[in-house]
């Protein structure tokens, strides 16, 4: 990549995110913006994957809502994303954790780190 | 008209801080271009300022260009281009990113990504044919033309051939932001051409596009 590119998105990596990888289990505290109001939302749940090179990089995060799986993915840099918070580290094999999608249930967790 | 000619680096995408919005950008390197040759209506029936972009070693240039170069009081520079319609510059004026301001519309040209021999499929964006059954007809591009009559395929018929390479403009992009320390442009969207390619970027004057 160029020099260039390269400083520009330099500029936009945010210096304070934790480092957490697939497996880890995140509250990420995404900021929404309704109208005039603004709200913090949370979404918990294990992230599958981490995916992109610098500013551009994103990341997967799943959980189980009401029985249905849900999954959503943020821009790891994005100014929108308040904090996030490493609940858990995951003691797992691979770096995407597509299997997951297939499991539910018991099947469906990782395992803690210890 | 303003205009500026520019190197192409590469696409990358911005955060807004506000609102979080990511743009993607194309980060072009342009000027500064020093204007070497003025047209006027009078002496060549068209108004155009003629500009020069990148500094080049003096041995690379022919002693035509060389000279056509003093002429314009400037160095040996590796391109030059004519902007239409440009009344406001003179010889030995030079024009930077500054010209430019954050949500100018402009349009870019710039020779395409060469894609080589292309079928119909690619190149024209012909349907394929069914892939089962015994069928042969996958990317084939199908009937040409009728029989005897008229016993020749009509002019123009799409068929394979080159594709890309070739002068393109993108309309209607704006201008994200600039950075003058740096002679950068940031243009909101995708322009023609591979990375390191030579751009012209132009202002959009056509008001009526989206």
């Amino acid at each position: 990549m160029s020099k260039v590119i390269e400083s520009l998105e330099q500029r936009q990596l945010r210096p304070d995110l934790p480092t957490f990888k697939a497996g880890d289990t995140v509250r990420v505290h995404f900021r929404v913006i309704e109208g005039q109001r603004q709200r913090i939302q949370v979404f918990e749940g294990i992230v599958i994957k981490r995916q992109g090179p610098g500013a551009r990089e994103t990341f997967t995060v799943r959980k189980q809502s009401f029985g249905v799986g849900v999954e959503r993915t943020f821009p790891l840099h994005s100014p929108k994303i308040d904090k996030i918070e490493v609940q858990a580290i995951g003691d797992v094999n691979r770096a995407k954790l597509y299997y997951l999608r297939g499991k539910v249930g018991k099947k469906a967790r990782v395992r803690e780190k210890r | 008209m303003k205009g500026i000619i520019g190197r192409k680096l590469g696409m990358t995408q911005l955060f807004d801080e506000e609102s979080g919005v990511v743009t993607p950008v194309t980060v072009i390197e342009a000027g500064p271009c020093p204007v070497v040759l003025v047209r006027t209506l009078e002496a060549d029936g068209y108004e155009a300022a003629q500009l020069a972009y990148e500094p080049v070693a003096e041995r690379k240039l022919s002693k035509g260009e060389l000279g056509h170069l003093k002429k314009g009081r400037t160095g040996p520079h590796r391109h030059l281009v004519e902007l239409r319609g440009v009344r406001e510059l003179a010889v030995g004026d030079s024009v930077t990113v500054e010209v430019f301001e954050p949500g100018d519309r402009v349009k870019v040209s710039g020779i395409s990504i060469g894609k080589g021999f292309a079928g119909t499929i690619k190149r024209h964006r012909f349907h394929r044919g069914p892939v089962s059954h015994g069928s042969h007809n996958v990317r084939k591009p199908g009937s040409i033309g009728a029989s005897a009559t008229p016993s020749r395929v009509f002019k123009g018929m799409k068929m394979a051939g080159r594709l890309g390479g070739k002068r393109v403009t993108q309309l209607g992009l704006r201008v994200h932001s600039i950075e003058p320390e740096r002679n950068l442009l940031l243009v909101r969207g995708a322009v023609p051409g591979p990375k390191n390619a030579m751009v012209e970027i132009r202002e959009d004057t056509n008001r009526g596009r989206a």
